[in-house]
């Protein structure tokens, strides 16, 4: 019963979050919001930046991609140089190339994928200025995409999308720097570390145990690494951790926070193209795919662990307990992880790769389906707006007309960009994981035997392509194969999709927007809400349907089988 | 292309000064000002409350299966979440098996979490049935009564917060230190280095007294 009560307040914060924060997101980007203005204005000097101009969408994502090259650069440096840099109280070595170079990929592409555990790897200057600032960075980027398509469906006969700097410093200066820090506080003060001091070594004279525990500055990355989508943890148990999420109230905090300005985004859509109807349509697709993932997936997690049953010594009345933390139980553990899962967040706050089949096959479905539902910072809006267009698209089909979204002609050109943004994904996920099941390289590294084994593997590959994160963690990635693919997914998965959105942000502003008449297929209504789910569940279905049938579904039909 | 290879660069300083550095040092300030039990990381003499130990045998009361899978890298440091058993692991089989056969050999029911390990590995609590059944083996090697120890998983025991978030639960090593102190002469507590076992017990009841000024300061609800 208090579980749906935990559900219910979750909820009530985030209605009221999607009128307000949207609304505020909305003005942020429309330069209505001033309140900074004086401390903006100096980096705009500092960068030489006219607030005013704006760029073409060819300038836009040339100032993306140089932006994000530097931004790899910076953090690779960070994290070689780390050994003779200050602040690394434990005298952490430098971080091996391979690894390096997939930990910095992994941040600045907001995947927050990682192939180490923090507390034994990254000195606390690593964790502050290489992957914090772009636990910000990333998500301010995402963000900005998002908006561009917005104005490029919003705008008329204009060649412009928005200055790049000047989104990316709104975004991180009104958003999410404020929201992350209010949440910090709440962190800390619940438990989570924030200390620049080393490790601590206690003696416990009862029991006579020593212990050397790790610190380090904890409660301000968690809070930007859920608001920001990111999922990256300080520590290797990431959101399980009790030194990141000491408490239940810092689960829900965490839930809230990763799936508030996703959900949020819809109501600054409606409101940018003059119509909240259009925004409610797609948050009800978000929605319906949540609900029915985090209906399956609590009720996974609330049956027994099939390997604890088959010992027949142990009942299992608080459902499958393997990798779970007591304070929080099975419910809330799979709200978090499904709600980490359904955005591309990707942070756990109990082991993934112990949940039970049918959880662990709603954990991937929320990565196979795009990241839509409501997914990332930015992207989940950008990507279900690429299947809107492609839902648009089947609907004029079905009723013989040419395809209109807000007004504007989706035409071939339109549909080509959609298609290849939301192809791009499941095509580098199904080569690369085919990639690592015949070679030595991948399959050598996985813990589990069988068809566990191969959701290791395939997981990893979705979590990677699709920017989340999160890992079925029997897999060994540290290695130079697993290091290498990881970062051409995530590559793929983050700019591969941003290019497309860009091209046809630029090419929808430049259309005229034909007035609305009785033949117009509307988009404001549950029918188009239904089609996009439809479309949605459709494209990821047949993707990625034969690949699941050797993994998790196999295991679910395994009874009594153990490998 | 020259502008933008600038203002990248540029804007690559200006958030690692802004995001790097400013948010989380005036973060490190707050915490160390007002939440410094908290953001130290909620020491108390004998460890973290945060952090589980091992308690091993009747003799205490025992937490999660953790420390049979947890390792230590550098300097000993300890790894959070290094272990994650699939569903229909073996491993996973007999690791319960074992940790459930040696319970019911100590007389204590096996209940799921005292069996199964934490996603974190360093899981510092238990939830009170897991508490419970341990009551009848502890207070046979304690020579205690039982209602005793009932009452004090009663008084240990955290309420869901705010009454309905999360679970209900039992901190192992806050419950272990207020069984020390309940009857700390029949406790066979460890010698430490040069001390007789008289003086240890005179510490732990000294750390007693610590422990009882700094739950004031805790804020767990």
């Amino acid at each position: 019963m208090s579980f749906f009560l935990t559900l219910f307040v979750l909820f009530v914060a985030l209605a009221i979050s999607w009128r307000f924060l949207g609304s505020y997101m909305a003005g942020v980007y429309q330069g209505n919001v001033k309140f900074l203005y004086r401390f903006e204005k100096i980096i705009y000097t500092i960068l030489d930046i006219d607030p005013n101009s704006e760029q073409t969408w060819k300038g836009y994502g040339l100032s993306v991609i140089v932006f994000s090259g530097i931004s790899l650069i910076f953090t690779y440096a960070i994290l070689r140089f780390q050994n003779v840099l200050p602040l690394n109280p434990v005298h952490f070595g430098s971080v091996s190339p391979a690894l390096a170079f997939n930990t910095s990929v992994s941040f600045v592409t907001n995947t927050n994928w990682q192939n180490y555990a923090g507390e034994t790897t990254m000195s606390y200057l690593s964790q502050m200025i290489g992957l914090t600032v772009q636990q910000f960075v990333s998500a301010s980027v995402g963000l900005a995409i998002s908006i561009t398509l917005i104005r490029g469906l919003a705008r008329k006969k204009s060649s412009y999308i928005g200055n790049f700097w000047v989104d990316l410093i709104r975004g991180i200066l009104y958003i999410l720097l404020p929201i992350a820090f209010i949440g910090g506080i709440i962190f800390v003060a619940q438990g989570a570390l924030q200390t620049l001091s080393g490790p601590m070594t206690v003696h416990d004279v009862l029991n006579n145990t020593t212990q050397v525990i790790p610190r380090g500055p904890v409660g301000f990355m968690e809070s930007i690494k859920q608001l920001g989508t990111n999922g990256g943890g300080f520590f290797n148990a990431n959101g399980s951790d009790p030194f990141e999420n000491p408490t239940p109230l810092t689960l829900i905090l965490s839930v809230f926070l990763l799936l508030v300005i996703p959900f949020s985004l819809t109501y600054t859509f409606g409101k940018m193209v003059g119509s909240i109807k259009q925004g409610i349509a797609i948050l009800m697709a978000m929605i319906i795919i949540f609900g029915i993932s985090l209906g399956i997936g609590v009720y996974a997690e609330m049956q027994p662990n099939p390997a604890v049953a088959a010992t027949h010594l142990v009942y299992q009345s608080s459902g499958n307990m393997v990798g779970k933390e007591t304070r929080f139980g099975a419910l809330d553990t799979a709200l978090y992880n499904i709600a980490s899962t359904q955005t591309s967040t990707g942070s756990i706050s109990g082991a993934n790769d112990s949940f039970t089949p049918l959880g662990g096959l709603i954990l991937l479905s929320g990565m196979m389906l795009g990241e839509v539902s409501p997914g990332g910072v930015g992207s989940g809006l950008y990507t279900i707006l690429l299947f809107a267009l492609i839902a648009v698209f089947i609907g004029g089909l079905m009723i013989g007309r040419t395809p209109e979204y807000l007004g504007k002609k989706i035409q071939a050109k339109e549909v080509k960009l959609a298609a290849l943004g939301v192809l791009i994904m499941p095509i580098t996920v199904l080569v690369l994981t085919a990639l690592a099941v015949s070679v030595k390289a991948g399959v050598g590294e996985i813990s589990n035997l069988g068809p566990h084994g191969f959701s290791e593997i395939l997981y990893s590959y979705t979590s990677q392509a699709n920017n989340n994160g999160s890992a079925f963690a029997g897999l060994n990635g540290n290695t130079a194969f697993y290091n290498i693919t990881g970062a051409i997914a995530m590559l793929l998965g983050r700019f591969g999709v941003i290019i497309p959105v860009l091209a046809l942000s630029g090419s929808l502003s430049t259309k005229q927007i034909v007035p609305t008449t009785l033949g117009t297929f509307k988009t404001d209504n549950s029918t188009f809400t239904f089609l996009v789910v439809a479309v949605i569940v459709i494209v990821g279905g047949l993707t990625f349907f034969p690949s699941l049938s050797l993994g998790p579904i196999i295991e679910m039909f395994f009874h009594r089988k153990f490998f | 292309m020259i502008a933008n290879l600038k203002r990248s660069i540029l804007s690559c300083i200006i958030f690692l000064i802004l995001c790097g550095l400013i948010y989380p040092l005036i973060g490190t300030a707050i915490g160390q000002t007002f939440f410094k039990f908290q953001a130290n990381g909620s020491q108390i003499k004998q460890g973290s409350l945060l952090v589980e130990q091992s308690w091993n045998g009747p003799e205490w009361f025992q937490g999660r299966n953790d420390g049979s899978v947890l390792t230590v890298g550098k300097d000993n440091i300890i790894i959070s979440g290094t272990n994650q058993p699939g569903p229909r692991s073996k491993a996973l089989i007999k690791s319960v098996k074992q940790r459930a056969e040696k319970l019911l050999s100590e007389g204590i029911l096996p209940k799921n979490d005292l069996v199964t390990t934490s996603g974190s590995l360093i899981d510092p609590d238990i939830t009170v049935a897991a508490a419970e059944v341990q009551v009848p083996a502890v207070a046979k090697f304690h020579h205690l009564k039982q209602e005793v120890l009932y009452k004090l998983i009663a008084q240990n025991t955290v309420q869901k917060q705010f009454g309905f978030l999360g679970n209900s639960y039992v901190n192992v090593l806050e419950l272990n230190l207020a069984l020390s102190k309940l009857n700390p002469t029949k406790l066979d507590i460890p010698k430490v280095n040069n001390t007789n076992s008289g003086n240890s017990i005179l510490k732990a009841s000294r750390v007693n007294k610590h422990y009882q000024k700094i739950q004031v300061n805790k804020t767990r609800t």
